[in-house]
């Protein structure tokens, strides 16, 4: 307890008297609004004491940094030791180009990749296939063999960055080619670092971006786990997202909810496909969105570790203390940019950045304003990233660590989107687990909810978004957009034919074959996918 | 009885992101019309084949991938090859304002980008089917 | 309106979706129309797909579709799904698991409101039945929600009625047995690799073990039809029972039971309509109702005195 009970007698007494009082002029001077709500709808008092507080036991809800429940955060410094990885997501048109812009982030002050990946290359499409007709190199890179690879990552070391490649149903392929081009380079794979996003079953939820079903590709999943816990240890194998859950529609309470359960579903599939909980779960690391709601998003970030801390602990019994801690990447959230008076967004963005800061993120991708509108260009990345720098260097919100810890506030949000995430959970067990929820359209239908109501929200005025339902003007339409060569799906048509053409087709065709069969059994498949993509 | 306008409201190429077709189609549905949801990653083909089975009064493309310029055209020629030229056609999404022109002289009646309120487009469809 | 008769039956699927919509918004031009046309139809086989929200009957009936093309055959499928009391309108999802059939062109698929029809649901699907029928479809397929009256009476309209369900709903095998089961012809466990299928299998076998027409038990087929799975069998016990429908001059009793039920329904429908003319929209109704409310007159005289405006009682 945080307070004795002669203390919170006191508070009691003086709440009564302030809120009578309050009442009583309220006839004359009216609030603004009849309820205030929070960005996710959620009801807010107009005061906060100790009284909201006093069922929190602050040594094992809250504690201290680096330690359980790791409400505080996971490390015992936080960014007084250093600051979060400021990760800029890019790519576009071919790997030449965007290896230029890694190479450009890299010299203003990017601290680790970002890869974007094409549509048709995060669904398994070659650059020539006719569903890709308009597609190659739209929203990422274009990756058909490893040559595209060698191309991307070419002049930067791979010992040395941090990449995160955003990729789901064929993440096992991407990161075998991220191996092999290491091993080009002279870098064995136990020296890198970075993270896949592999969260197939988000994109069945929200993302869309899905190949194979349900079971197969959470055995892919598992197998990644296992390959990596032995052979590229410092690799984070998953990236449970809750990003595009929220970018769906969801509410910060179902954001955190449902991408839980999913980590749950993970997890689950491990411990059955026979590896032990503690071999992987350090591995494993969350994603999640930054919206405008600050005090909100920082107690939703707080939930989540605390959350995870409990279920890791109790329910899958991990032992060590790294399998407990979340550790989580922020994007700011492109559902809340507009795309009207477009230079709002960067302090949408600031403020989004400050919430991710002071909830504890471990890595951050700032989106840049002209994101509603198109690719953003070199410059609007720049102020983006800029506003992380801000942020780091002259906010002083990373001196003290966890700083909004104690508000009264904070700490009751924190406590009750844990405890809303917690029913959404036991919600999805009762239907037998993420998978089940998913194929039952349970956690689709919810999301849909509450992105309608929120439309409708935002149609009745009730939600303001400045500059777009309030406070408009007359706008000429934006200039300068980026704009993706049209010339690049021919070129990578003819690049991938000639790929084709060149290889040992004999050796290609081998090595799918033993593939196939390394499938159809119960072995692990990333060895098989290693050598295929090598010929 | 009156006749409810129906709507196919369809997601061409490649990405994921349905929130903004969803919406839509549930706006649609409680302003009385009949909405026909097609699921991801349609070709035009597959858009205009169903749009003529289906005899809607308006197919409405969704698309955030980029492709907007190489695939709603291809829509519409499509359902002008297949008789369904008097369909009204519209498209919304994140598509930049440059490129409106081009889908228009393609035989977009209309595009509809980020922010715009549902009753914006209901208002449009009600106004511009063919009855 | 004789373009669309001459285009429909040249096979042009404009014209069959256009003239749905008619009977869909029952429009008057419907009738003479299919009056024309009637004698055209009778050669499709109408396969009826029913059960729960969530027994996956989309993706059997895409696949069933898929295998039955195998053959050549040309198929037709009509998807029913609920309107919103409301507003009157409807998001109709079904295509989204049959997308692959969209570029096919031996198959036609139409989703269809179970909206406030005058003369029911039912009445528009048979309509459309009839349409597709004309347009040259062999096989027809009609899947919707097997709940209420109007979409058992779908069903019921059917040659070959399938009942899907999935293993671990209790309350769907007490669904089943409080009078669904009656319409069921093949019975389908769908999902069937999870725990308590053949648990379900042995509970609906046992309960049409019970039936008192033992001339005809269905079959209970297993299949898994996301994975592709058990659809030949579902396939050859639709035949089977195809097969049993002709030989025991079964199918011919039921076709003229189906048409004795559409046009009694026809029938309601018309006379509803001309009710509703004679009745100033029904204003006599609320008239007369106030009557009886105030004790000037009673029921029965009053529909006397609204039967008299037909010229029936």
């Amino acid at each position: 307890m945080m307070f004795n009970e002669e203390t919170l007698k006191e508070i009691k007494a003086k709440s009564d008297e302030y809120d009578a009082q309050v009442a009583a002029g309220l006839a004359k001077r009216p609030e603004r609004l009849a309820k205030f709500v929070t960005g996710s709808g959620e009801d807010v008092k107009r005061l906060y004491t100790p009284l909201d507080v006093q069922n929190t036991n602050y040594a094992e809800e809250i504690g201290f940094p680096g330690e359980y429940p790791f409400t505080r955060g996971v490390q015992d410094t936080m960014y007084r030791g250093r600051f979060w990885t400021m990760r800029m997501y890019a790519g576009f048109a071919t790997a030449e180009a965007s290896n230029e812009r890694y190479k450009y982030l890299i010299a203003n002050g990017s601290m680790g990749l970002s890869v974007a990946m094409d549509l048709p290359t995060q669904i398994g499409y070659d650059s020539d296939d006719s569903l890709s007709e308009g597609e190659v190199g739209k929203v990422g890179v274009a990756i058909d063999s490893l040559a595209d690879m060698e191309i991307l990552f070419g002049g930067i070391d791979l010992g040395e960055v941090s990449t995160s490649m955003t990729i789901n149903a064929p993440a096992s392929v991407l990161l075998a080619m991220y191996i092999a081009v290491a091993e080009k380079q002279g870098t064995t794979a136990d020296k890198l670092r970075g993270t896949i996003q592999n969260d197939v079953l988000k994109e069945y939820i929200a993302r869309g971006t899905y190949i194979f079903p349900p079971a197969a590709s959470i055995r892919l999943i598992t197998n990644i786990f296992e390959y990596c816990s032995k052979e590229v240890p410092q690799w984070n194998t998953i990236s449970i997202s809750g990003y595009h859950i929220r970018e769906a529609g969801s509410t910060a309470a179902q954001e955190v909810g449902f991408t839980l359960a999913d980590g749950i579903a993970y997890v689950d599939a491990a411990i059955k496909a026979g590896l032990d909980v503690d071999s992987f779960a350090s591995r494993l690391s969350f994603f999640f969105n930054a919206h405008n709601d600050l005090l909100e998003e920082v107690a939703k970030y707080r939930a989540a570790r605390r959350l995870w801390a409990k279920i890791m602990k109790d329910r899958f019994k991990a032992k060590k203390s790294k399998s407990w801690s979340l550790k989580f990447h922020t994007q700011t959230g492109g559902s809340t940019l507009t795309a009207q008076q477009p230079e709002n967004n960067i302090v949408r963005v600031a403020i989004q950045t400050l919430a991710a800061v002071m909830g504890g993120t471990q890595s951050l991708h700032t989106n840049s304003k002209d994101e509603a509108l198109a690719l953003p260009t070199e410059d609007s990345v720049r102020v983006a990233l800029r506003t992380q720098q801000i942020v780091a260097y002259e906010s002083g919100v990373t001196n003290s660590i966890d700083p909004l810890a104690g508000s009264y506030f904070v700490e009751a949000k924190t406590n009750e989107i844990e405890a809303k995430a917690m029913e959404y959970i036991k919600k999805i067990d009762d239907l037998g687990g993420a998978v089940a929820a998913i194929e039952k359209g349970y956690i689709q239908q919810e999301i849909m909810d509450s992105a309608y109501n929120y439309q409708k929200d935002i149609e009745a005025g009730k939600t303001v978004i400045v500059g777009m339902n309030k406070f408009q003007i007359e706008e000429q339409p934006p200039k300068d957009l980026l704009k993706v060569d049209p010339s690049v799906g021919e070129s990578m048509k003819k690049k991938t034919q000639g790929v084709r053409a060149s290889r040992d087709q004999a050796a290609t065709d081998a090595a799918l074959a033993a593939l196939k069969k390394a499938c159809e059994g119960d072995e692990n498949v990333m060895p098989y996918i290693l050598a295929a993509v090598k010929t | 009885m009156s006749k409810p306008i129906r709507v196919l409201v369809a997601k061409p190429g490649l990405d994921g992101h349905d929130r903004g077709a969803k919406v839509v189609a549930r706006a649609l549905r409680d302003a009385g019309m009949e909405v026909i949801y097609t699921g991801l990653r349609q070709t035009p083909e597959q858009i205009a084949n169903a749009a003529i089975q289906e005899d809607v009064d308006c197919v409405a493309c969704s698309i955030l991938s980029g492709a907007h310029s190489t695939l709603l055209p291809r829509v519409k020629e499509l359902l002008k090859e297949k008789g369904g030229d008097d369909i009204l056609f519209i498209g919304g999404g994140v598509i930049p304002a440059d490129d409106i022109p081009y889908l228009k002289e393609k035989g977009c009646a209309e595009v509809f980008t980020p922010g715009t309120p549902t009753t914006v487009t209901i208002d449009f469809i009600k106004a511009n089917v063919k009855k | 309106m004789d373009n669309l008769k001459e285009r429909l039956l040249n096979g042009e699927k404009r014209a069959a979706a256009r003239l749905i919509s008619i009977v869909e918004n029952n429009e008057d031009v419907d009738q003479i129309l299919l009056k024309d046309l009637y004698k055209n139809t009778g050669n499709a086989y109408i396969i009826g797909i029913t059960g729960p929200p969530g027994a996956g009957k989309s993706t059997l009936t895409d696949k069933l579709v898929k295998s039955v093309r195998k053959t050549g055959a040309s198929v037709g499928v009509i998807a029913i799904d609920p309107t919103s009391p409301f507003t009157g309108g409807a998001i109709l999802g079904d295509r989204v698991r049959m997308s692959d059939l969209n570029t096919d062109d031996g198959v036609f698929i139409r989703s269809m409101g179970a909206r406030g029809h005058l003369g029911g649901i039912s009445e528009a699907t048979g309509a459309a039945v009839d349409i597709l029928d004309i347009f040259g479809c062999d096989y027809i397929f009609i899947e919707t929600v097997g709940v209420g009256q109007s979409e058992v009476d779908i069903v019921k309209a059917c040659d070959t009625t399938v009942l899907v369900s999935v293993p671990g709903l209790g309350d769907d095998i007490q669904a089943i047995k409080a009078g669904v089961m009656e319409i069921g012809d093949v019975f389908v466990i769908n999902k069937a690799d999870r725990d308590g299928a053949i648990k379900t299998k042995n509970e609906i076998a046992m309960m049409l073990e019970l039936k008192e027409d033992r001339s005809w038990i269905p079959p209970v087929d297993m299949t898994i039809a996301a994975n592709n799975e058990g659809i030949e069998g579902v396939l050859e016990s639709i035949a089977k029972h195809k097969e049993y429908m002709l030989e025991s001059g079964n199918g011919f009793k039921r076709r003229v039971e189906n048409r004795k039920n559409s046009l009694m329904n026809l029938v309601k429908d018309r006379m509803t309509r001309v009710l509703l003319e004679k009745t100033t929209n029904g204003g006599m109704f609320e008239e007369l109702a106030q009557k009886i409310v105030a004790k000037e007159s009673d029921p029965y005289t009053a529909t006397d005195l609204i039967l008299g405006k037909l010229n029936l009682s």
